[in-house]
């Protein structure tokens, strides 16, 4: 169960945002997560009530993004979206491909509640 | 992957995070604050400090990962009397409880350091960071890091290593790469272990393994080794041997690495320490 551990880091993140942003409260959580990465999203959304308890985060709604598992091929370029353990071009069937996408484990934005008027939209 | 220069962005997420995509904008007049960070972030930073640690004192790190009972210790055991004497070495061992397997290797007169991890399935960074503070790496040339018996999760957590190798023992079937993509895709050196076996499990088919492989875009040799008749055992310490010329030859080629961690170690530190110090704070509030 290592996404109780990847919950707890996520926790962090975002109460480090929050607190930086004087966030009043936050409202919604979106990760993107790769079939690559690990982690299984219906795990991840079980430990989020237990790791967000007392946190800043505890009733922000968690949004998982499931990202493509998207290969290129180092003979044909091709690129394509394969399932995870079968990373072979399926134009030509070269096994010596790049993953382009799908291993991501990303924390992607956080929407905050601030006490201020909000500010439309700021890199972090 | 880094923080700083877009290359988080892949073809799966940068539509989600172009302007007018729905994670640019909040519809209820909410701060949307786009962040890219990898969820592992802290973890990640602690292993690159694990990995400065490494290069200062000129020490290979080889993180063993494979399923409970696929002979990780045994071959450590193995590879104690069969490598280089001159390579000096240290071990890292972990499981959830125990000090079974670190009594095993300090059997063999090597040092040995236990990390019971309670019920946490994976070893992390800050176990191997603060388990460092036990060991003098300026007195050794390799450690092994043998990690919680697990295909899963340890796949996910940078520790600091130079090397990943996966163990994939004859008993356990030929198909494990492709049940276990993440793992197995992570490995720089796959091992099949346990050969001793095959005579009497003959359904396991190393070419199999070794086309599954192939299917997760692996390039990773594959070496079949039994430490109880030492088949193999020779292309394994080989291994081993070349890992440890290529760092040598590496750190000598961009000697600001080694020097770089030397002189930065300290603030590093501190750094760190600090780091955890106000973390736990923040928790207790």
């Amino acid at each position: 169960m290592h996404e109780l551990a990847i919950c707890q880091s996520l926790i962090d993140q975002v109460e480090a945002i929050a607190h930086e942003r004087q966030a009043v409260t936050v409202v919604s959580i979106t990760i993107g997560l790769g079939a690559l990465s690990g982690v299984e999203p219906q795990l991840l959304k079980h430990a989020y009530p237990v790791a967000s308890a007392d946190s800043i985060a505890k009733d922000a709604e968690l949004l998982i993004d499931e990202l493509p598992t998207r290969i290129r091929c180092t003979s044909c370029s091709t690129e394509s979206d394969v399932p995870p353990n079968k990373l072979v071009c399926p134009e030509c069937g070269e096994w010596r491909t790049t993953l382009i996408s799908g291993d991501e484990l990303l924390l992607m934005s956080v929407e905050l509640q601030t006490a201020e008027p909000a500010v439309a939209q700021r890199d972090y | 992957m880094c923080n700083t220069c877009g290359c988080n962005i892949t073809p799966g997420n940068e539509e989600l995070i172009r302007p007018g995509g729905k994670l640019a904008t909040t519809e209820s007049g909410n701060e949307a604050v786009t962040v890219l960070h990898n969820l592992l972030h802290e973890n990640d930073h602690m292993a690159s400090h694990n990995r400065e640690h490494f290069d200062a004192h000129n020490v290979l790190a080889i993180n063993l990962m494979s399923s409970p009972g696929a002979g990780k210790t045994s071959l450590l055991e193995a590879t104690i009397q069969q490598l280089d004497p001159d390579l000096r070495i240290a071990v890292i061992e972990g499981d959830l409880e125990t000090e079974n397997d670190a009594e095993r290797i300090r059997k063999h007169g090597v040092k040995a350091i236990q990390i019971a991890t309670g019920s946490a399935c994976h070893l992390d960074a800050h176990m191997i960071h603060d388990a460092l503070h036990n060991l003098d790496l300026s007195e050794y040339d390799v450690l092994f890091i043998e990690n919680v018996g697990n295909l899963v999760c340890p796949a996910s957590f940078d520790l600091g290593q130079h090397q990943n190798v996966a163990l994939l023992s004859v008993p356990e079937g030929d198909d494990k790469p492709a049940k276990y993509p993440v793992m197995f895709r992570t490995a720089d050196l796959v091992m099949i272990s346990k050969t001793d076996l095959l005579p009497y499990l003959d359904d396991f088919n190393p070419e199999r393994t070794r086309r599954y492989l192939q299917e997760i875009a692996s390039t990773a040799p594959i070496i079949e080794l039994s430490s109880k008749n030492g088949e193999g055992m020779s292309d394994w310490t080989a291994w081993i041997g070349q890992q440890v010329a290529e760092r040598k030859r590496h750190l000598e080629a961009h000697p600001a690495l080694s020097a770089h961690a030397h002189h930065t170690h300290d603030h590093e530190h501190e750094h760190e320490h600090q780091h955890i110090h106000s973390h736990a704070h923040s928790h207790h509030r």
